[in-house]
């Protein structure tokens, strides 16, 4: 019921005439714009319309009808569903679309995303260059017509695993080198990575000073460096000891997991989602099953939506918990918050792995429910942890952290974003809740079953990284509550209706599914064109898109803060990589 | 008062620390290198310390607890294997990274495929212990093991498993996996019930004619 109301019903061909259409294609919603009015329409919806929040931006390859398509979701921050509209070009290289840049700076690195792993070319994005991939990389990995190292057939399951499957080693039958493409006239003794030096290039200087001739200082924090969270990398420019501008530079990690998405059947998927944010497995699993059952037209039954809250809010717990204790490390407490964080994390963990057969790679939701009732105990332990362990332990967590001297010395005032900019920025999760805007998706825009419990928005007003700090103890609170709402109502029955099928029939069109995340926003848009695979499966990452904000918060602050700052995002590099 | 939020903080961290002791004095020896003690630190009751000394404590590992897939075959009165697995390959069409290869052959004379697979390999290196090869193969042939302890010298000789390796008899299975082993027997003795008893009218329907 909830998505079908809160649709809204405006008009944009009233207001914009020919400018847009709607798209009318099967399964499919939301507007066609034309490139040349898109960033005017854009604008029209962000201040006519209160579209001000860019949720996601990616683009589709429709290689048979020889088109590129870029489909933006945008929200209002006030809450509601998200409204979708989309703008095609023909393929044919160069492939342009006007950047948004402009309109929604939220769009900076998804456009970058889409540049590198597409070959899309933005128009007046400010500093378009690759993103996810290596320097030297050929090609665009994203478009239907390129094809991996190691690469066997279009989609799986192949044909050589059954019934004659003779095994080999796909190192063996391949050795590497043979599938890959370098640039032409690549030699890699000889080369130099040139876009290090656009990198550079793109940080702003230290302004001139007449009296004091001041040196140019770029440091590189990372990739190597305890306080990434893993292999990250921040390009700063330094005016002593303050930093001017920054640039974060991702992609260590990156394995495409979009273009395996594809490869995989829809069943597949659902244990690939694990791996992107792996402290948040079950977010992930619910996010990309929310998306298939919108295409499906299935709903679980009443046990397994129940069952997934529960699960979910878990996840919320454990992943805040290992945010805050890691935060402290970066502030310098070492390691005793943390483990201290980390031992509850770990009765979590127990149940997961009671329920779900895996303490982090959970694999645990499908398409129409869960894939197995708790064991028996198992709803008992989670009702003992909801009510009496883990209110005492936030009690403790407080008493120990919350009005420290030194954390707050060090966090008040820290990485500031105003309210405007964490909007305008695409933030999510904590990061904008902390500055002052009330969105939440189980409130903003309720899935599964969350309008059914009682429960706060948290949020804080100052944004600064104390605030961040803060609004994820009032989550907690917030998920025991949902917790303990949610044991007391579950009800008996079914987890999921049926024999299971391990081809799922998926009908033709476009989904766009999204959860609140323990870090935000984090959506999946899958298209199907009635194969047993996804034609095209997105991440909307929160990690990666509050990255956006990064140089922003940074900026005028102490270089020894960037640290804080950055673990006060609470980013997973499986996920901001992909 | 400043420094009341760090005095505050610091009691926190004492009071952890007596805790650890008076845990251990309250719970006495037991508290270690049994499997109560384990349990006892893995349950939400537990105080102070809970960290256990791998290798010589180990988790207790729950039954839903999954890790690299085996084979499950029967044990017959003659002491013969019965492979469960009929090589319809469902499981090597839903392994999500393809490391499930299976070969199966066909009676030369009839032509008809042979139900016991030839060979049957799993890459483990490649597997992801995600588990869906045990949930959906229909005729409870292939299973997620308990045993996690697989660290070899060198993966490349040892880390394809073929069928001998895999195999495992339904007696380990029902061990490992109580619950699961009795709903399954069950369920498998009702549709032979149901079959029997389809194939009995049959033949009674038959002699009436
Ligand atoms: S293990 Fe099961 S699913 Fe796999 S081939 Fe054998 S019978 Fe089929
Ligand atoms: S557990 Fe998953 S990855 Fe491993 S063999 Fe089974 S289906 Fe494949």
């Amino acid at each position: 019921m909830t998505e079908q109301t809160l649709t809204p019903t405006l008009n944009l061909e009233e207001r914009f005439g020919d400018w847009v259409t709607p798209d009318t294609r099967k399964g499919y919603e939301g507007y066609l714009v034309a490139p040349e009015h898109l960033i005017d329409c854009a604008a029209a919806l962000r201040d006519e319309f209160g579209y001000d929040y860019l949720a996601s931006l990616t683009a589709v390859d429709y290689l048979p009808d020889g088109k590129m398509e870029v489909v933006y979701h945008v929200s209002q921050s006030t809450g509601g569903a998200p409204l979708v509209f989309k703008v095609q070009v023909p393929r044919e290289d160069p492939v342009t679309v006007p950047s948004l840049v402009s309109v929604y700076p939220g769009a900076e690195f998804q456009e970058r995303e889409a540049w590198d792993l597409m070959g899309i070319r933005f128009e007046g994005h400010p500093d378009l260059r690759r993103i996810l991939m290596w320097e030297g990389f050929e090609g665009h990995p994203l478009r239907k017509d390129w094809k991996e190292a190691y690469y066997e057939e279009d989609t799986k399951p192949f044909k050589s695993r059954w019934p004659a499957g003779q095994v080999h080693r796909v190192e063996d039958t391949l050795p590497f080198g043979k599938n890959v493409k370098y640039p032409q006239g690549f030699d890699p003794e000889k080369w130099t990575p040139v876009e290090e030096e656009a990198l550079y290039a793109s940080l702003k200087r230290v302004p001139a000073d007449e009296d004091l001739p001041t040196e140019q200082l770029i440091v590189n924090l990372g990739p190597q460096h305890p306080s990434t969270h893993g292999v990250f990398r921040m390009a700063v420019t330094l005016d002593g000891e303050t930093i001017v501008d920054l640039k974060p530079v991702m992609g260590y990690l990156h394995r495409n997991h979009e273009k395996i998405g594809e490869r995989n059947t829809y069943l597949m998927n659902i244990p690939f989602t694990d791996r992107l944010d792996y402290l948040s497995s079950l977010s992930n699993n619910f996010g990309y099953v929310l998306a298939v059952e919108k295409l499906m037209g299935i709903k679980p039954p009443e046990r397994a939506e129940y069952i997934r809250v529960i699960m979910a809010e878990l996840t919320r717990i454990q992943n805040h918990l290992f945010a805050i204790g890691m935060f402290l490390n970066d502030l310098g407490a070492f390691f005793t918050p943390s483990l201290y964080a980390i031992e509850e994390r770990e009765l979590i963990l127990d149940t997961f792995e009671a329920v779900t057969g895996s303490r982090m790679m959970c694999n645990y939701m499908r398409f129409g429910g869960v894939a197995r009732d708790f064991p028996p105990g198992q709803l008992e332990r989670v009702r003992d942890l909801a009510f009496n362990r883990l209110p005492a332990i936030v009690d403790e967590f407080d008493a120990y952290l919350t009005n420290n001297e030194i954390v707050r010395a060090r966090c008040e005032g820290v990485g500031v974003l105003t309210p405007e900019q964490a909007i305008a920025y695409s933030t999510c999760g904590p990061v904008l809740r902390a500055s002052g805007v009330p969105y939440d998706l189980r409130r903003a825009d309720p899935y599964s079953i969350y309008d059914r419990f009682d429960f706060d928005v948290a949020v804080r007003y100052h944004g600064d990284v104390y605030d961040r700090y803060l609004v994820r103890m009032d989550e907690i609170r917030q998920s025991i509550r949902i917790l303990q709402q949610a044991v007391e109502q579950i009800p008996e029955g079914p987890v999921i209706e049926g024999k299971q099928q391990y081809q799922v029939r998926v009908p033709a069109g476009e989904a766009y599914g999204r959860v609140e995340g323990p870090k935000g926003e984090l959506g999946f848009y899958v298209v199907s064109n009635g194969k047993p695979n996804p034609w095209r499966y997105h991440v909307r990452a929160p990690s990666f898109i509050n990255l956006t904000a990064l140089a922003e918060m940074c900026k005028g602050n102490k270089i020894a803060d960037a640290v804080i700052i950055l673990g006060s995002i609470d980013i997973v590099l499986g996920e901001t990589d992909r | 008062m400043y420094g009341k939020g760090i005095v505050k903080g610091l009691l926190v961290t004492l009071k952890r620390f007596f805790e650890t002791y008076t845990d251990d004095i309250k719970h006495g020896k037991a508290r270690y290198y049994t499997e109560e003690g384990v349990a006892y630190r893995s349950s939400p009751e537990t105080r102070g310390l809970f960290t256990v000394q791998y290798p010589e404590e180990k988790l207790i590992t729950p039954e839903e607890f999954r890790f690299i897939p085996f084979l499950v075959y029967d044990e017959k009165d003659d002491g013969e294997q019965a492979i469960r697995c009929t090589s319809c390959g469902i499981c090597a069409k839903v392994c999500p990274p393809q490391c499930i290869w299976i070969e199966r052959t066909s009676d030369p004379k009839t032509k008809r495929p042979v139900p016991e697979p030839k060979n049957f390999y799993i890459d483990v290196d490649i597997c992801m212990n995600c588990g869906l090869c045990a949930e959906y193969c229909p005729f409870d042939a292939i299973k997620m093991d308990h045993d996690y302890e697989l660290a070899v010298y060198d993966r490349h000789v040892n880390n394809i498993y073929d069928k001998e390796k895999l195999l495992k008899p339904a007696s380990y299975y029902a061990d490992i996996r109580p619950l699961n082993y009795t709903q399954e027997e069950k369920a498998r003795a009702e549709a032979a019930a149901a079959k029997a008893a389809k194939a009995a009218a049959r033949a009674a329907r038959q002699k009436k004619q």
